[in-house]
């Protein structure tokens, strides 16, 4: 399989490079070339990475440092504790009796089910799109692609109402209240649900790029559509759902709106996002705390970004147009 | 603690088990069917579920809420277009509309044009990849994450004191003794909040339009300095129409995360001393409020808007793709 099949991104003109576009390009940056450019370059990252600085910097500081002196203060005069990671996660710190734990503990029990069950039901759709030839599935795709355009404030209010009071036709129910309130499983299915029309497009794209003989060869030796699936889609596709799990592992840990709605705000199942939110809105003035909780919510979206930058931006160009 | 994180734990692991397994058992199961059933029943086990998701979590849902936009605060009496009147006529909506076309023009222009400024400029440098993730990192970051770490660089304290917000003290070392409480300052709340979004989006910019940079044929530039092309004059009538498209892409992609713009705003200001837009007045309107009615109507207002330009770029994006 080349390089090229591997681009799951429909990202403008994305990251992979075509081998014959250096010259000419180098010949547009000659014409940019001087020392003020690279001043500006060098400039500019300075001045976008100070803030992020600025925040570790500060959560690392003794709380009465924090009230007293800035941060930058901090390089001449450096006093390093770890206090603040402690407080915030287990004693709260703001007269609340939990701290952060039970809600770093909720984004990470959200954000892998909503990883995963997507990833399995969008694959599963792409293949039959793809690969199991039927009337009016060149329709079916063509719907759930141009369902993207459907923002997902579009759903919020009905699907909340769904949730907690079922579905009802005059005095008919036709689907009744499932009593899930307080549970993670209404974010899991709302993730899954605002998911797939990105999700089934890209894994389609990708897995109808698959070797046709691979597949009818198999198919012909008897296999089942569901161990063609097994044994020869997914292994193939495995860097196109490693660039969506990515993209849907970040979107839920980043999300806000979704875990709003759907999870409110209580420590049994809200998680970072949504409490530090509120907490930014009530306590704006503990910044050794809050500092410290907002740099505890962004390390893991980090650590992915610099071990898996590769798969990372493609996913992230793939994505763009979400939500 | 311990035990409820375990619980917790318990229960996300017991769930993706579960739908494996159950996953499993059916394929299984229906593997064994052959003859004329075997492709309608794989048809459905494989499309099904994902159409019911869609049909239950997005189309049934979309069309309740067009409906409901036309209903009252407990969509019991039917009200024509009253809630749309209300969202363009009334003065407290009309701010919030007009903050968001400020946001939907100023922060994808911004953004756009910095990135086509380090697009140009970064690739050149040594150590190129190091400046680029720096610049792309806040990508990763959440909008509540940049939110935070914004407001602690806007923190406000009397000039007599000593500061610990960034921006304060950065004018007082340039010597303006009186800096604004920035975050209570109408209009200028409103731009430093876009910085925020800035700050996140210009790493997606510069990605993008340097790979379309470096996309530009050969042939194309050689011609073009053989001509006497040079500098400006080459990024102005080459560069720039060879990346059109790409510039449109950027730019629209942009302004769809702006018109959706939530976060920021819940984050910062709850969207107080005017800075409201579009996306979180829609919340506000139907959970803080609970007027469905006036909620959905925002709701659909949002969709109206951003759906031209959702449309313009996936059509456009598919065009790529297929002239591959």
């Amino acid at each position: 399989m080349s390089e090229e099949t591997v681009e799951v991104a429909p990202g403008a003109e994305a990251p992979v490079v075509p081998a014959g576009g250096q010259a000419g390009a180098k010949a547009v940056r000659r014409a940019f070339s001087s020392p003020i450019a690279s001043f500006l370059v060098i400039a500019l990252t300075v001045v976008w990475t100070i803030p992020t600085l600025g925040l570790l910097a500060t959560s690392l500081r003794p709380e009465k440092d924090v009230a007293q002196t800035g941060w930058w203060t901090f390089f001449a005069h450096p006093g390093i504790t770890l206090a603040n990671y402690h407080d915030v996660l287990f004693n709260g710190g703001f007269g609340v009796s939990n701290g952060l734990m039970p809600y770093l503990v909720n984004s990470l029990a959200i954000t892998v089910p909503a990883t995963i069950f997507p990833l399995a039901l969008a694959s599963m759709a792409a293949y039959a799109l793809a690969w199991v030839r039927f009337k009016g599935s060149d329709i079916i795709f063509f719907v759930i692609f141009a369902l993207q355009v459907v923002p997902l404030q579009m759903a919020l209010v009905p699907l909340l109402q769904l949730y907690s009071g079922g579905a009802h036709i005059g005095s008919v129910t036709i689907f009744p209240s499932l009593g899930l309130g307080g549970t993670y499983a209404p974010v899991w299915i709302s993730h899954t649900m605002f998911a797939l029309p990105l999700a089934v497009f890209l894994l389609h794209n990708f897995i109808a790029q698959l070797p046709n003989d691979l597949i009818e060869a198999a198919r012909v030796d008897g296999a089942s559509h569901f161990r063609v699936f097994r044994s020869i889609v997914l292994p193939l596709a495995t860097p196109a759902l490693a660039s969506f799990a990515i993209f849907q592992f970040l979107w839920v840990w980043n999300d806000l709106l979704v875990a709003l709605t759907f999870a409110g705000g209580t420590p049994e199942v809200a998680p970072l996002t949504v409490r530090l939110a509120q907490l930014s809105g009530s306590f704006g003035d503990h910044w050794e705390i809050l500092t410290a909780g907002a740099f505890i919510s962004i390390i893991i979206p980090l650590a992915v970004f610099f071990s898996l930058q590769r798969y990372f931006v493609r996913g992230l160009l793939a994505g763009s147009v979400k939500g | 603690m311990w035990a409820d994180a375990l619980t917790k734990f318990g229960n996300a692991a017991g769930a993706v088990v579960v739908f494996v397994a159950v996953l499993l058992l059916i394929f299984f199961a229906a593997g064994r069917a052959s003859g004329r059933v075997s492709k309608p029943l794989a048809v459905t086990i494989f499309l099904g579920p994902a159409l019911l998701l869609l049909a239950v979590g997005l189309v049934v849902p979309a069309i309740r809420t067009i409906t409901l936009s036309f209903y009252n605060d407990d969509s019991t009496k039917f009200l024509g277009g009253n809630n749309y009147t209300w969202a363009f006529t009334s003065s407290g909506e009309q701010q919030i509309l007009l903050n968001t076309l400020l946001w939907i023009i100023v922060a994808p222009v911004v953004t756009t044009v910095l990135g086509l400024v380090l697009a140009l400029l970064v690739d050149r440098l040594r150590h190129q990849g190091l400046y680029k993730a720096f610049i792309f990192m806040p990508m990763a970051i959440s909008f509540v994450g940049a939110s935070i770490i914004w407001k602690f660089v806007y923190n406000y304290r009397d000039p007599s004191q000593p500061q610990i917000g960034l921006l304060s003290q950065i004018c007082l070392w340039l010597g303006w003794h009186n800096p604004p409480n920035w975050i209570l300052s109408h209009p200028l709340n409103n731009f430093l909040l876009m910085v925020i979004m800035v700050w996140v989006q210009t790493g997606f910019a510069m990605v993008v339009l340097s790979a379309a940079i470096k996309a530009i044929p050969d042939e194309i530039t050689e011609a073009a300095v053989l001509d006497g092309a040079r500098g400006w004059r080459l990024f102005q009538y080459v560069t720039i129409p060879m990346i059109r498209n790409t510039l449109v892409v950027v730019l629209t992609t942009v302004m769809i995360t702006t018109l959706k713009l939530f976060d920021i705003i819940r984050t910062m200001t709850g969207g107080n001393f005017g800075t409201q837009v579009l996306a979180n007045e829609m919340y506000s309107q139907s959970f803080t409020e609970f007027n469905t009615g006036r909620g959905s109507a925002l709701a659909v207002i949002l969709f109206v808007a951003v759906l031209p330009l959702v449309g313009y770029n996936i059509v456009q994006l598919r065009r790529e793709r297929a002239t591959r």
